[in-house]
């Protein structure tokens, strides 16, 4: 079992690719950073304290994170906009055989291709990672936004 | 200057001028005339405040208000505005109390918004203090009358609004029952900031002609298209609207659009087609409701995912609209995976609705060049009836129906 320095190296290394991916506009690749039958869902820090189970987005493997970047790609209309994450040092909150648990905290700017920008979210990325095989995948990715409320649309992922 | 009457000269429903989106003046005169006026807006779901001393703290337009259940059951609700210095009296989402206590200067009030409390009212040792003329009655709460229907919550500052039901009428009230037959349960909040004015929102959300061309999901997919059996009921004062639809295999075929030119193919299928699938819980066919009450409640059913969402004005060029998911007690397994799954397609991140959050903006931000003129809401004619056709703006006139009446201009 790699040491916690290991695992942190591990997470952070994920998560640094996971965001050039998404900043870099790559987004048929997102899907790939999670394994086949992987939950990824946006919900808000007050309904994950509450339990209350419906979010922002819910995507309940990885034909629906596919789904949800043909739909960005070909039927959903936004305007033209590119995300910066920045992404905390990781916390590794459990440990499994093949599993880790990371919280890391993140920041997005989001810059519109008229020059507009500014703070979009912030929040935490709860993750289970599986690092069993040749590169770590995440099993589940919830990313709960600080604040419940965004403006005009989220697209992208985050 | 122009006049506020002078701004919409002309006395039909199918030129809207542009002013009515960025104008001071008309957005002071929206809040005595609309918003305090005889109509009744949504506060929120009386299951949200389930035992006597819950709260929440709302908004009535852009008037902040606290919605509470009383001691002996009732709802209640007042201005959260504390009646001596004008401080914010409730700051939490939602909570309990046995009674309102302001942070300034302690002056508390109970669930009835009277005033039963004045920190030092009669001074400190025979010194200071209230005057003898100093009345606790006199100082209540604002109060807000509510009423409910299936398990929502409606608030009015005006004192002689018609009653719900006859403000609502018959066809709305029904259809309110309809995606609300048994008390709901909260499955989720989020809320989505737009900036445009908030009419511009209430129009979209009356508009049928566009959702099946702004909303590429929806034709993509086959969720709904306008050549799917439906219909649009607008209410005897214009206000309130339905649109439904359901699903219909003699009109499932592309011809209509493909005469228009619209894209409605089906170039690619989704990989998780269950997304699409659906159960008919309300045992009609209609697999898509979308309901408006004037001024800022809309209900939405789209297949299994139901929510309500209050249009809060927040200035003349911006609005929030607080998205509330529910379900029911008695939700199976299957029917819980439905409403998770099909969640996707709502809220700011909603395969057929992100695009709403976008298009008002669109709209704000062309107004610049806007002086003296009007919008073009003619398809379907210039009235404001229900029709079958979803090609309309019937709706739409509907709103300007009532809102004119209302706003005398």
């Amino acid at each position: 079992m790699p040491s916690d320095n290991e695992l942190i190296g591990t997470v952070s290394g994920l998560l640094a690719e996971y965001a050039h991916c998404i900043d870099s506009d790559d987004l048929e690749r997102w899907p790939d950073f999670f394994t086949e039958d992987a939950r990824y869902r946006i919900t808000t820090t007050f309904n994950h304290d509450r339990g209350l189970p419906i979010g922002i987005i819910d995507a309940k493997n990885r034909n629906m994170m596919q789904d949800r970047v043909a739909a960005l790609r070909k039927a959903n209309i936004y305007e033209p906009q590119r995300y910066r994450h920045i992404i905390s040092v990781v916390r590794i909150t459990g440990r499994s055989d093949d599993l880790v648990e990371a919280e890391a905290s993140f920041m997005v700017v989001r810059t519109m291709i008229d020059g507009r920008q500014g703070l979009f979210v912030s929040g935490r990325y709860l993750d289970s990672i599986d690092i069993s095989g040749e590169r770590p995948l995440f099993t589940e990715k919830l990313v709960v936004l600080d604040s419940d409320k965004i403006d005009t649309l989220l697209a992208i992922p985050l | 200057m122009t006049e506020i009457a002078d701004i919409w000269a002309d006395p039909g429903l199918t030129k809207v001028p542009y002013a009515v989106y960025d104008d001071a003046e008309i957005y002071a005169r929206e809040r005595e005339r609309v918003f305090q006026g005889p109509t009744w807006n949504f506060l929120g779901l009386a299951c949200e405040v389930p035992e006597p001393g819950d709260y929440k703290t709302t908004h009535l337009g852009d008037i902040p208000v606290v919605l509470v259940r009383g001691k002996d059951g009732q709802l209640k609700a007042f201005e959260n505005r504390c009646a001596h210095r004008g401080a914010l009296l409730c700051l939490e989402r939602f909570g309990n109390a046995k009674a309102f206590t302001c942070v300034y200067h302690a002056w508390s009030y109970n669930h009835d918004g009277d005033l039963i409390g004045v920190a030092f009212q009669n001074g400190i040792a025979g010194e200071g203090g209230m005057g003898p003329d100093f009345r606790r009655e006199d100082h209540g709460l604002r109060r807000v009358k509510t009423a409910v229907l299936a398990g929502l919550v409606f608030g009015s500052f005006d004192e002689d609004v018609p009653a719900l039901e006859d403000y609502l009428g018959p066809d709305i009230t029904a259809r309110i029952h309809r995606v609300l037959p048994r008390p709901p349960k909260v499955l989720g909040y989020y809320t989505q900031t737009l900036r445009n004015n908030w009419k511009l929102y209430a129009e979209n959300v009356r508009d049928p002609y566009h959702a099946s061309i702004l909303h590429l999901f929806f034709t993509t997919f086959r969720v709904n298209r306008l050549s799917q059996k439906g219909g649009i009921i607008v209410s005897e004062n214009g206000g309130h609207h339905v649109s439904y639809s359901m699903l219909d295999p003699a009109t499932d075929d592309d011809s209509d659009y493909d005469a228009a030119k619209l894209r409605a193919d089906s170039e690619f299928g989704l990989k998780e087609p269950r997304l699409l699938e659906g159960r008919d819980e309300f045992n009609d066919g209609i697999t898509l409701q979308i309901l408006s009450v004037f001024p800022n409640l809309v209900l939405q059913q789209v297949r299994n995912s139901l929510v309500v969402r209050q249009i809060v004005p927040r200035g003349v060029d911006m609005a929030d609209v607080v998205w509330t998911t529910y379900g029911f007690d008695d939700d199976d397994e299957d029917l819980m995976g439905l409403r998770l799954l099909q969640s996707n397609f709502v809220g700011p991140a909603g395969y057929i609705s992100m695009e709403d959050g976008a298009v008002g903006n669109f709209i704000q931000r062309a107004l610049p060049g806007t002086k003296g003129e009007t919008s073009v809401v003619k398809m379907g004619g210039d009235g404001a009836a229900s029709m079958a056709s979803r090609a309309t703006e019937t709706s739409i006139r509907g709103f300007w129906k009532m809102y004119r009446n209302l706003m005398a201009i």
